[in-house]
């Protein structure tokens, strides 16, 4: 990739986590899990899925759907920078009046399918798959979930099911940030090795630093056109706010005005903002 | 004569919108591989995966007809149907096999005595229980022409009558009798028939009607017959709870409408497995034990 796309996603990235700061405040939203995501969805976004504000209904479009649906905030940032969507929605956020909340749902431009419940979407990927599939269609399917997401069986048995029908246009892209809610993954239901389960599973199995935008550029490039594709990406919890990085902690994130500026100002300076909000450890 | 599986296939080469899944239960479409091809999707024992793969297909423009034991099609995959089909409100057509006492010598484990009571809780979802094959092939063709999602409590039986044509979303009424009317659906009517003519002959004048729908409700053929029976009695292989004695009271509860009513159904059990005449007799919903426990509504007004 050359220097002048990876500023441009880099910069795209960076404005994309400003939109999503202030929704951490009045009501909060989940900052951490949003954060670890933000780079990834950039990458597919920007600069690899064929979709753009003309064809968000168009049947040839690139499919992604967000298993993982509570970092949705780094989804409707995505959206504000594309265009999508004004950036005045996302001060509408938690308000009844629109429908901007925790999680995502169709009433958004460019949401292919409501969330929150973990592991409902990578079935409902898999029948978008199919039907591309039988309609002998070239698009292709991105499912993003979280590593703690991977705890629910329904994940395992839909991996069973495209590996079954061999379906090489669909990938899940795994958010590995190494926390579920309150926790970090390995203290609680250890999912490692990752890599081996998935290749057991019978996915072509990929590991990358997934904020390297020259490793998701290279992994997205590489996927397999025999089985259906896994790529994980090993991210930060947090990152870009050095303050609540990779802490169990900071999960949900609800701040005064006064920390979410101190939070704005840390993303581009690098000084560590002062938190006393209360710690949100359970939602 | 057309069967399930025929109409299934005829409809499917008429308009390619249908797709036919099932969670590795073939007994209703197992010639359909051949004729379908590719829009023939076996997901092996995933009923979850199954139905969010149905919502995906749907999403796309399709018309899964989906197949599972009724048990796991409505209770393992609750919350994908809930949630994926459900809040998206996709045209995703359930395929119930073996609901009520069909699942005879199982056990517990495959008994769906709350099928409907479940899934007629979920906003949008349409609710059908066809009396026997000819009810369900006549029935069909205008509950998947729907842009909805809609459960089928399967029954392919053969029929003892002939039924009158189907009107979407309307009850058959097979006889109408002063004294009392008995409401029925799905596989128990052939006994509730058989029962009515037992009846009669004990000089009882009784109504009978055929569901057909449990949502929506035919509440238009309630208030018409409402003043001329004196007494409703709900028959069906289905929990007490939740079913059609729960849809009929909620009726007649929120259109403040009076008349007693009795309910045979089975009240917080479930069946001791056995052949199915078996169960039938044990349970007592045998056309002479169907007449007992009636008469005894009767004589004890309650």
């Amino acid at each position: 990739m050359n220097e002048m796309k990876l500023k441009e996603l880099e910069d795209f990235a960076l404005r994309v986590r400003k939109h999503i700061i202030p929704m951490a405040s009045q009501g909060g939203c989940f900052l951490g899990a949003s954060l670890s995501a933000v780079d990834l969805l950039t990458y597919l976004y920007v600069n690899h899925m064929q979709i753009d504000q003309s064809k968000l209904k168009d049947p040839n479009r690139d499919y992604l759907f967000l298993s993982k649906g509570h970092d949705v905030p780094a989804l409707y940032g995505i959206f504000v920078e594309l265009g999508w969507i004004t950036k005045d929605r996302l001060s509408n956020h938690l308000s009844t009046s629109d429908h901007v909340y925790w999680h995502p749902n169709r009433n958004i431009p460019g949401v292919e399918f409501h969330s929150g419940s973990l592991g409902q979407l990578p079935s409902v990927s898999i029948g978008v798959a199919m039907d591309i599939k039988l309609r002998g269609g070239e698009n292709r399917v991105y499912c993003v979930m979280g590593d703690g997401e991977l705890n629910e069986g329904s994940c395992w048995e839909a991996f069973l099911v495209a590996n079954a029908y061999k379906l090489n246009n669909l990938t899940f892209i795994i958010d590995r940030n190494q926390f579920q809610a309150n926790m970090a993954t390995e203290d609680l239901i250890p999912l490692e090795s990752l890599v081996e389960k998935f290749e057991a599973f019978g996915l072509h199995t990929q590991r990358i630093d997934g904020h390297d935008f020259n490793q998701l550029a290279s992994a997205f490039n590489r996927v397999d056109s025999i089985s259906p594709n896994v790529i994980i990406c090993d991210t930060v919890r947090g990152k870009g706010l050095p303050s609540i990085e990779a802490r169990a902690d900071r999960w949900f994130c609800n701040f005064s005005e006064k920390e979410i500026q101190e939070l704005m100002e840390e993303l581009v300076s690098g000084q560590v903002a002062n938190l006393t909000a209360e710690k949100l450890v359970v939602r | 004569m057309m069967t399930y599986e025929k109409l299934l296939e005829k409809t499917a080469l008429e308009d390619d919108r249908f797709v036919v899944m099932t969670a590795e239960n073939r007994a209703l479409v197992r010639n359909l591989p051949q004729s379908l091809g590719g829009r023939f999707i076996d997901t092996g024992i995933t009923e979850q995966t199954m139905i969010g793969a149905a919502a995906g297909l749907a999403l796309r423009g399709r018309k899964p007809v989906v197949h599972a034991l009724s048990a796991f099609l409505t209770m393992r995959a609750f919350e994908f149907t809930r949630t994926s089909v459900g809040i998206a409100h996709l045209p995703v057509k359930y395929s119930s096999f073996i609901p009520g006492v069909l699942s005879d010598g199982n056990g517990p484990t495959h008994q769906a005595l709350e099928d409907v009571s479940i899934m007629r809780g979920i906003p949008g979802m349409e609710v059908f229980a066809p009396a026997d094959e000819e009810d369900l092939v006549e029935m069909l063709p205008y509950i998947w022409a729907t842009e909805n999602p809609s459960y089928v409590r399967i029954n392919t039986k053969p029929s003892i009558i002939t039924h009158k044509p189907y009107e979407f979303g309307k009850a058959e009424v097979i006889f109408e009798g002063a004294d009392f009317t008995i409401l029925t659906y799905g596989f128990m009517l052939e006994n509730c028939i058989k029962a009515h003519q037992l009846l009669s002959d004990l000089g009882h004048k009784v109504g009978l009607v055929n569901l057909r729908n449990l949502k929506p409700f035919d509440g238009d053929l309630i208030q018409s017959i409402l003043p001329k029976t004196g007494r409703f009695i709900t028959v069906e292989d289905h929990f007490l709870t939740g079913g059609l004695f729960s849809i009929l009271a909620e009726f007649l509860v929120k259109n403040n409408l009076h008349i007693p009513v009795s309910a045979i159904a089975f009240e917080e059990k479930w069946f001791s497995p056995g052949t199915l005449q078996d169960v039938i007799e044990n349970e007592g919903l045998s056309p002479q034990k169907l007449v007992e426990r009636i008469e005894k509504f009767i004589h004890n007004a309650y």
